[in-house]
């Protein structure tokens, strides 16, 4: 009977856990620019290219496959 | 591909481009960030997308102020154990290879250990070791790879703003009460009768009470704040019914559970406040990078170089300098304060101050003002005034610059919500004197239901979410308003004053008509080689018209500040600058600027440099002038009035020789009977932006300067003006016709409210739905406008 008491207790933990969490995230700037992130998370790999030159001149660059 | 474009920045190359590594350079800055980028490994920035970069501009001596150690203290915002963090603004970010190449900055200095890019603010925060490196390295690093960071004085001391995020919380606390009251409230919409629900009624009313609490004392705080505000100055603002209905909400619900009368309306109650932030939210955006408010401050150079008694140079904050210091002025700085000139040739181009787009030539013992820039060499100058008492800053202390326009205007939302509140507050009397009559036990119930169902909520989103969209649509056809309330000001402009200079005609593309004898193809060749050689703008622009591909190597080049270059090659020579300095007497009657040329000693003509209209003025004032007056306001003399009455409609009204105080009377004394909307682009203009009605600057280049005003269009879009006038117009319609259309819902609330039988279930049903047939039918209806934006551009 008393299990009513239980499960509301748990639901608004859970909701008022992730209402904290919320704020934190906003405190923390992360609602701050939501643009740059976007881009940012598609470069990680591009640094392990440069070393490797010959992979530089693809498609846009290949008039210019004699490089260097 | 018959012309070939940089490989770098994408311009094109013209007939003067560099050839490096089989790319296509416009410049020899272009190839310099090419070779810096792909020997460090950074090549891939031409892969993300291509064209991408900007040319850098030369910085020499300019960044020498960073040497001074208390300046960088101002500057960073972290400064310990060898570690310093700075925030730099950097106007030429604009793509995905901006982001990644910056972000990348620790490959071309190992110095650097973190960077991040703030695509929307474009700004970059930047971590780096003092060990051997610094602040003012940093800066000249980023400025010879095309992202010369913008310091000004306005950085100065602006240390530690913090970022209002508060909207946001709110927000988020309405929504979060709000979803979960609509699941402790769906039990008794069904009404279910059932021994187990009954049970714990009490429970989840309370659970719903406890929710609602930081809804009402927090998120809807502002609503209280806003309507106390309105009252205290006799002003009925929509926020009053708002509040009324927040409080009605919350205590008829209140003591709804306390006696156990119902539910209470705990769902409406979070809802409405939940949506009527969402429209605030919705409003709130504005364009982060560029700034509405700025004044001589976002202009003025921080620092300057001092001479100090024995002659040696220093760098000084600026408003350290003292009246007697003298100081050095170096080319293309900004003169920051009134002084006297004392060495040097001064070449001042005033047009930021005056609208004046010709140099004014300046020697020793004359007063130079602030906010000049130098074109010439070096010069020093003897302080006169201090920064804050010079005679531009001092157009700052005029009161209309501390006048808050928005509060003084009162809006359509605040004039409906006026009458609304007297309709609502005189049908809830009606209604509880009626009921107290006929069933006084009703009377309370009764107009407490009133109240709730009349809450504005619909109405108090209108605006919101129409203006917002509007303000998007403009900001995608590049016209970026200042805030929502701008269209609205907008919508009611009767007469459109025009400043002449950099607003109806163009910077860029001058137009250059030669007179007198004809060039030899040798002669033109080697005016144009000489020409090459000089930095001075008229230079510049002389260099790109003229049709030549010879280039021949000088013999001899001599450049002469403030007079004319010259230059040779065996036994020619050529001279190109001032009517004096070719041997020639300038002709009096002369209204544009003239550059007058002469092969071997033998003055053949002048080239002479003519303002050019922007494309389509005639057409923008003939559809404007139907619907308001127009005029032209400009600080130049009257000599292009015959050009300018041949373009122009007749009835514009025109005056010249404006001073910026000049402007700002002549505007304020048309506002005594018109609403009145000025268009400008310089400093010079300022006051007359700040005064009028809907003060909005003109801009080739949005991220570089712009002085305070409600809006900056970008210079190529003046030609849809009439347009946007039109659809904020319009907008103003699409309100009003919410405005009706939540009236409706009103009406049908109030037949239930009034006779006593309104539900918690009926007004969960009807808020939300007012709510949101008005946002969608905004929505729809300014989009629609919009479309038709859109068919002009094409």
């Amino acid at each position: 009977m008393s299990v009513i008491y239980v499960l509301l207790a748990i639901s608004v933990t859970v909701a008022v856990a992730f209402f904290a969490a919320f704020v934190l995230s906003v405190k923390s700037g992360q609602y701050d620019d939501t643009y740059t992130p976007s881009v940012r998370m598609l470069f990680e790999d591009e640094i392990v290219k440069d070393k490797d030159n010959s992979n530089l001149n693809n498609q846009k660059s290949n008039k210019n496959s004699t490089n260097q | 591909m018959a012309d070939s474009t940089c490989y770098h920045c994408g311009d094109d190359c013209g007939n003067h481009g560099v050839r490096f590594d089989d790319k296509d350079f416009c410049c020899n800055g272009c190839k310099t960030v090419y070779e810096i980028f792909t020997s460090n490994g950074l090549a891939t920035y031409y892969e993300i997308e291509a064209k991408a970069g900007t040319t850098p501009n030369e910085i020499r001596k300019k960044y020498d102020f960073l040497d001074n150690q208390e300046i960088v203290e101002k500057l960073v915002e972290f400064n310990e154990e060898g570690v310093q963090v700075v925030s730099l603004s950097i106007p030429t970010i604009h793509c995905s290879s901006c982001i990644w190449v910056l972000e990348n900055l620790n490959r071309l200095h190992s110095a650097i250990t973190v960077s991040q890019v703030d695509f929307p603010q474009k700004t970059i925060r930047v971590t780096y070791k003092t060990e051997d490196f610094s602040l003012k390295a940093l800066v000249l690093l980023l400025g010879s790879i095309g992202y010369e960071p913008y310091i000004s004085l306005e950085e100065y001391n602006k240390k530690g703003k913090k970022v209002d995020r508060s909207l946001i919380y709110k927000l988020g606390v309405a929504g979060f009460a709000f979803g979960n009251v609509m699941l402790f409230s769906f039990p008794e919409y069904f009404e279910v009768q059932e021994f187990w629900l009954d049970q714990y009624k009490v429970v989840f009313r309370w659970l719903m009470f406890a929710f609602s609490l930081p809804v009402v004392f927090y998120a809807g705080q502002d609503y209280f704040i806003s309507a106390y505000k309105g009252l205290r100055s006799k002003m009925l603002n929509i926020d009053v019914p708002i509040a009324l209905g927040i409080l009605a909400l919350f205590l008829r619900s209140t003591v709804d559970i306390v006696f156990d009368l119902g539910s209470g309306f705990f769902d409406s109650l979070t809802g409405l406040v939940f949506f009527l932030l969402l429209g605030k939210f919705f409003q709130q955006r504005t364009y982060a990078y560029l700034s509405f408010e700025r004044d001589y401050k976002s202009y003025f150079p921080i620092a300057v170089t001092r001479l100090n008694t024995s002659g040696v140079e220093e760098n000084v904050q600026i408003y350290n300098v003292e009246v007697g210091d003298r100081i050095l002025i170096r080319s293309h700085e900004i003169i920051p304060v009134d002084g006297i000139l004392i060495k040097g040739n001064a070449e001042i181009d005033y047009s930021f101050v005056t609208g004046e787009s010709e140099a004014v030539f300046r020697e020793s013992g004359e007063k130079l003002f602030a906010g000049g820039k130098q074109l010439g060499d070096v010069l020093e100058v003897e302080v006169l005034k201090t920064v804050s008492q010079s005679y531009l800053t001092q157009l700052w202390g005029n009161s209309v610059f501390s006048k808050d326009k928005v509060s003084h205007f009162q809006s359509l939302t605040d004039s409906i919500g006026k009458r609304f509140t007297i309709a609502v507050l005189s049908i809830a009397t009606l209604a509880t004197v009626f009921w107290m009559i006929y069933l006084p036990s009703m009377a309370m119930n009764v107009f407490t239901s009133v109240l709730i169902i009349a809450c504005p909520c619909a109405i108090a989103l209108a605006a919101p979410f129409t203006l917002g969209n509007i303000l998007r649509i403009f900001g995608k056809h590049k016209f970026y308003l200042k805030n929502a309330n701008v269209i609205e000001r907008l919508a009611k402009i009767d007469t459109a004053i025009f400043d002449k200079t950099g607003t109806l005609t163009t910077n860029q593309k001058e137009a250059i008509v030669y007179e007198g004898m004809a060039l030899t193809d040798e002669e033109t060749a080697l005016l144009k080689t000489t020409l090459r050689a000089s930095n001075h703008p008229l230079s510049r622009s002389l260099y790109d018209i003229l049709k030549s591909n010879a280039i021949m190597t000088l013999d001899e080049f001599q450049e002469h500040t403030g007079k004319g270059i010259e230059g040779r090659v065996k036994e020619h020579s050529i001279k190109v600058g001032s009517a004096s300095y070719v041997g020639k007497e300038a002709s009096p009657s002369m209204t544009s600027t003239a550059v007058y040329v002469s092969a071997d000693e033998d003055v053949k003509g002048r080239f002479v440099f003519k303002n050019t209209y922007r494309k389509g003025l005639g057409e923008i004032f003939e559809t404007l002038s139907t619907e308001m007056d127009l005029g032209v306001l400009s600080g130049d003399n009257d000599g292009e009035r015959p050009i300018l009455e041949n373009i122009l409609p007749k009835k514009t009204k025109m005056a010249f020789n404006q001073k910026p105080e000049d402007k700002l009377e002549y505007i304020k004394e048309l506002q005594k009977k018109h609403s009145v909307l000025m268009v400008g682009d310089g400093l010079n203009d300022a006051g007359a932006l700040a005064q009028s009605d809907v003060g909005i600057a003109v801009s080739e280049n949005i991220n570089v300067f712009s002085p305070a005003c409600d809006g900056i269009l970008d210079a190529s879009k003046i030609k849809l003006l009439p347009r946007f006038i039109k659809l904020s117009k319009g907008a103003v319609k699409i309100i009003k016709m919410s405005f009706l259309l939540s009236l409706c819902y009103n009406v049908v609330g109030l037949y239930f409210a009034v006779t006593g039988q309104l539900q918690p279930v009926i007004a969960a049903i009807l808020m939300p739905l007012s709510s949101i047939s008005i946002v969608v039918f905004t929505t729809v209806a300014t989009n629609y406008l919009g479309k038709g934006l859109k068919n002009i551009e094409i």
